[in-house]
């Protein structure tokens, strides 16, 4: 742990701190591009030069520890004047297009640029002419070599995070340019990553590229609902444009930094995830089935048809198919009205896939569900769907409330699910899509999306993590909890929960794994399932009692 | 004071067979070296003052002494036979007509060390040479000299040729072990990647030049002291100077270290072509800052040139007469270094193809005034801002022919065309 200056201030750092990162803590930011610190250091961009006192001349802040007693000073003229000249080496044979380039707006180039540069031109020769501008390397990502500032972020991650070594930089001196190998194409299950690390309009997303100028974007911190890892994300969403993406809100996901779950990085599957939350397969109103067909009807007809459905139904003859992509508060809400208060006992929340999901060592997980973990200590496992899909298709269920799920397209026997649902007098869907499942439904009630709503999911670790709503339901859906909530007051119960933050509190209370959680204490990083406060886990140490409490 | 140590035999006819080499006491160093303690050996070597003669001219025997004695890793010896400094031809002599010297000098340094695996990384272009090497090394195979139990002692050593791929940067010593690696030739950061902790395959690594280690075997035979008479006081016995240019008589020419250049010229190599006058000359490879014929009693070891503001660098030197354009000779040196960047600092890829643009711009007769000016910025812009010294090895004589032949540049813009050369 050595104790060094940094700036005039001194702090204390761990063991192989590097320069750039002891720096963050005292506030002050060394610019660089190369550097990246979930990956190996190559020292090449040059820009993190800094001073160190008694150093022949300039060290750079990625690759120099931290040791005790160093003097560091981070913009003095002598640096301020290398970044200076560094930036104007990396711009000389940059092309003038970010007019055109859809990185303008997030671009270190012009970050840096107008922090450190602002300097006369004084390059007179021609720029050098590369070979690949605006070529697709792959399924997802775009290459334009004349931007590309040779940090070698994307090779490094390629070598080591994707370990798919896809990149390389080939040729010499001003000549060098990134590029596949010859042959090869830019395909793997984490490509997207490579647009987000590069600093610059080199790599771009195909998916998103030319769809809105991020200017116009604003971001909401979430999770992704595409596997039980439960990568943290952040949802990139326009309010202000819709003229732009035809329409679409959610624009892109971005991966955010939480080091006990993904580090830096997302896995395509969950970053080009996220059409389904504007496609044209929203259900954006409630709907009946009235003389034969389904009509549009107010939320207050659908609740108060649904309500009708339901007391009708004797607790025997009711089957609830919940779903572990909704949220902790959703499953308890559904827990409490449906097994507590109207005393259903065919409640299920898991239906096996059609086929087993992809998974690797890495990130991605086979289960595609968000929050199996929660519903399982939420005591959703109670019977199994099949049973349930017997009983409706036997004739002995009179409503059945399916959350989600898309039962024909799944790993249940097809002429059981036909049967099933054909067969069950009452079929309520609660869902944000159409689907075959939703087809057969007499009353459909529109859901919103992850991104839509407030609560939380536990990934497969038992983490519990908040999501956040980053644009307001679609149509007239609504999120689940409010969709319950609504539903018991038609039933004629008094409930009347305010947000999530409220039905979390109670939850807590409730359901022991919970125990001790607060949205405060969840924070923007999660916090696992069991958590005992510092205060409280002291004392239990000290009775040798920590290793039961947490067994529990 | 005429001594010749290393390329005292290479007139032998057939020195580089293995026979012949032994007829003129080859490998009885070794047979002297494997005989003393391993330490011994590298305290003989360290006494002699023998200096790196690749180019930076650190004492080799230290250098040896950095490898950490109980590593649990293997260790290695890298001959580096990348000549690729312009003007620089010596080490190919000394591989195409005494490959066994080097080996012998290879393996006393392999046994003080404790080293049983070596390579030979030659240069790509050195197709002749890469061929006797080769043989040479077949032929101490099949002697008993490499391989295991060398000479009865229970010392095994193999070598390895390598051949380069024609890149100047391979010669850049963790550039070269980059290469040797199977990698491009980038050149790692030092600190942490100094060869002798973490060199090749990570691992404690020595690695000298060709003609280093071919003084070795006479450091041993005839003792530390006798070597280090031969030269100054810091840096001992002889180097092999490459000197072309306008000399009567261009070729390799071994001297003792610290002789004068005035003497190197005139009494070495039969003096300037046509009696015309010493304008400049670059003293030790292109990399070199040039000097000028104000600095001809310069003594050419590596204090004397560092002392002159120049360097000793690999020992090339390229003399030139009043005929020369300098203008011409600085943007020609800024090509080859523009060409040779690999690419991978910043500083370097950019500021040594821009910087020869501006030069030749001006050699054509198309700059403006503050072009000259620009282009003394942008060479002081790259210097000590990279990981290697490639740019410093770039800006350095771009900087010294800018500042001491400054009116020639100056001239040239003025007059778009040449006052030394006319048209």
């Amino acid at each position: 742990m050595p104790t060094l200056t940094i700036d005039g201030i001194e702090v204390t750092v761990p063991d192989k701190t590097n320069l750039i990162e002891a720096a963050k803590m005292v506030g002050a930011e060394i610019p660089h591009y190369c550097y990246h610190p979930g990956l190996s250091v190559a020292g090449n961009c040059r820009m993190c030069l800094v001073e160190i006192e008694k150093a022949p001349k300039l060290a750079i802040g990625c690759f120099t520890p931290c040791q005790e007693g160093m003097v560091v000073h981070t913009s003095t003229e002598k640096v301020l004047q290398a970044r200076k000249d560094v930036l104007e080496f990396l711009l000389i044979n940059h092309p003038l297009d970010c007019p055109v380039c859809d990185q303008a707006g997030e671009c270190w180039l012009q970050i840096y640029y107008m922090k450190h540069g602002q300097y006369e031109s004084r390059m007179m020769e021609d720029k050098i002419k590369k070979h690949k501008k605006a070529t697709a390397i792959g399924p997802t990502v775009t290459l334009d070599q004349e931007r590309c500032i040779l940090c070698a972020r994307c090779v490094r991650f390629c070598d080591e995070i994707s370990k798919t070594s896809e990149l390389g930089i080939f040729n010499r001196g001003n000549h060098a340019e990134l590029d596949v190998f010859p042959g090869k194409e830019l395909n793997n299950k984490y490509s997207g990553n490579v647009v987000d690390i590069c600093p610059v309009g080199a790599l771009t997303d195909r998916d998103f590229r030319f769809q809105c100028r991020v200017w116009y974007l604003d971001t909401q911190d979430s999770i992704c609902p595409g596997c039980s890892r439960g990568c943290n994300i952040q949802v990139h969403y326009n309010l202000d444009r819709p003229h732009h993406a035809e329409g679409r809100r959610v624009l892109r996901l971005k991966p955010r930094f939480n080091p006990e779950v993904n580090k830096y990085w997302i896995c395509d599957e969950g970053r080009y995830g996220y059409k389904f939350i504007d496609d044209e397969s929203r259900i954006l109103m409630p709907q009946v089935m009235r003389n034969g067909g389904m009509e549009f009807v107010s939320w207050d007809e659908a609740l108060k048809a649904s309500a009708e459905k339901i007391k009708a139904s004797i607790p025997e003859e009711l089957g609830v198919l919940a779903s572990p992509q909704l949220t902790n508060e959703e499953l308890y809400l559904i827990r409490k009205l449906f097994v507590e208060e109207l005393g259903a006992t065919q409640v299920e929340f898991r239906v096996p896939p059609k086929e087993e999901g992809y998974s690797d060592d890495y990130l991605v997980k086979a289960d595609k569900n968000p929050n199996t973990k929660g519903a399982e200590e939420i005591g959703l496992a109670v019977g199994s769907a099949e049973e349930i899909l017997k009983a409706a298709a036997e004739k002995k269920l009179s409503a059945l409330v399916i959350f989600v799920h898309n039962l024909v397209n799944s790993g249940l026997d097809d002429s059981l699910v036909k049967a099933a649902l054909e067969g069950v007098e009452t079929l309520i869907f609660i869902g944000s899509n159409f689907s075959d499942t939703s087809e057969k439904a007499n009353v459909i009630l529109p859901s919103a999306t992850y991104a839509e709503k407030s609560g939380t999911f536990a990934n497969s670790e038992g983490r519990v993590q908040r999501i956040h709503e980053a644009v307001p339901p679609l149509g007239e859906s609504l999120p689940e909890w409010q969709i319950l909530n609504e539903l018991a007051r038609a039933l004629g119960l008094d409930w009347d929960y305010q947000g999530t933050e409220h039905i979390f509190a109670e939850l807590a209370k409730d359901v022991p794994a919970f125990a001790n959680l607060t949205y405060e204490i969840l924070g923007d990083q999660g916090q696992t399932l069991g958590y005992v406060p510092p205060a409280e886990e002291e004392a239990l140490v000290e009775h040798g009692e920590l290793e039961a409490v947490r067994a529990t | 004071m005429s001594i010749k140590i290393t390329t005292k035999n290479l007139n032998i006819p057939n020195y580089n067979r293995l026979s012949v080499y032994r007829e003129h006491g080859g490998y009885e160093a070794l047979k002297k070296a494997l005989s003393m303690e391993p330490a011994a050996v590298t305290d003989e070597v360290k006494r002699s003052n023998l200096v790196g003669l690749g180019g930076a001219g650190f004492p080799a025997g230290v250098k040896w002494g950095f490898i950490p004695k109980d590593t649990p890793k293997a260790k290695y010896l890298v001959v580096n036979g990348d000549e690729g400094e312009p003007g620089t031809f010596k080490d190919r002599y000394l591989l195409e007509f005494a490959p066994h010297q080097l080996i012998e000098g290879m393996i006393i340094c392999s046994y003080a060390v404790g080293i049983h695996k070596a390579y030979i990384y030659i240069r790509g272009e050195y197709i002749r040479q890469i061929k006797i090497v080769r043989r040479a090394v077949e032929e101490a195979q099949e002697a008993g000299l490499l391989g295991e139990n060398i000479l009865g002692s229970g010392f095994n050593l193999d070598i390895v040729v390598h051949q380069g791929a024609g890149a100047y940067i391979c010669g850049e010593e963790t550039g070269l072990i980059e290469s040797l690696e199977g990698k491009k030739g980038f050149p790692r950061i030092k600190p942490p990647f100094f060869p002798a902790a973490i060199g090749l395959f990570g691992c404690p690594t020595v690695i000298n030049n060709v003609e280093t280690l071919s003084q070795v075997p006479h450091v041993i035979a005839n003792g530390a002291e006798w070597f280090a008479s031969i030269g100054t006081e810091k840096n001992g016995g002889t180097r092999v100077f490459a000197v072309s240019g306008h000399v009567r008589k261009p070729g390799i020419c071994e001297l003792p270290m610290g002789v004068p250049l005035r003497e190197l010229i005139y009494e070495h190599c039969g003096g300037m072509r046509d009696d015309r006058p010493v304008k400049a000359v670059i003293p030790g490879g292109s990399s070199s800052p040039v000097l000028t014929a104000d600095h001809l009693d310069t003594k050419m070891d590596f204090v004397g040139l560092r002392d002159a503001g120049s360097m000793g660098g690999s020992g090339a030197v390229v003399v030139m007469d009043d005929t020369t354009c300098m203008v011409d000779v600085c943007a020609n040196i800024a090509r080859f270094y523009a060409h040779e960047s690999c690419g991978q600092c910043t500083p370097c890829r950019e500021g040594t193809g821009w910087v020869s643009k501006i030069l030749d711009r001006i050699l054509a007769g198309n700059a403006r005034p503050e072009d000259v000016d620009n282009a003394v910025r942008v060479a002081k812009n790259m210097m000590g801002r990279t990981i290697c010294l490639l740019a410093d090895g770039a800006a350095m004589p771009i900087l010294s022919y800018l500042t001491k032949f400054r009116n020639e540049f100056d001239y040239h813009v003025e007059h778009k065309c040449c006052d030394v050369k006319g048209g």
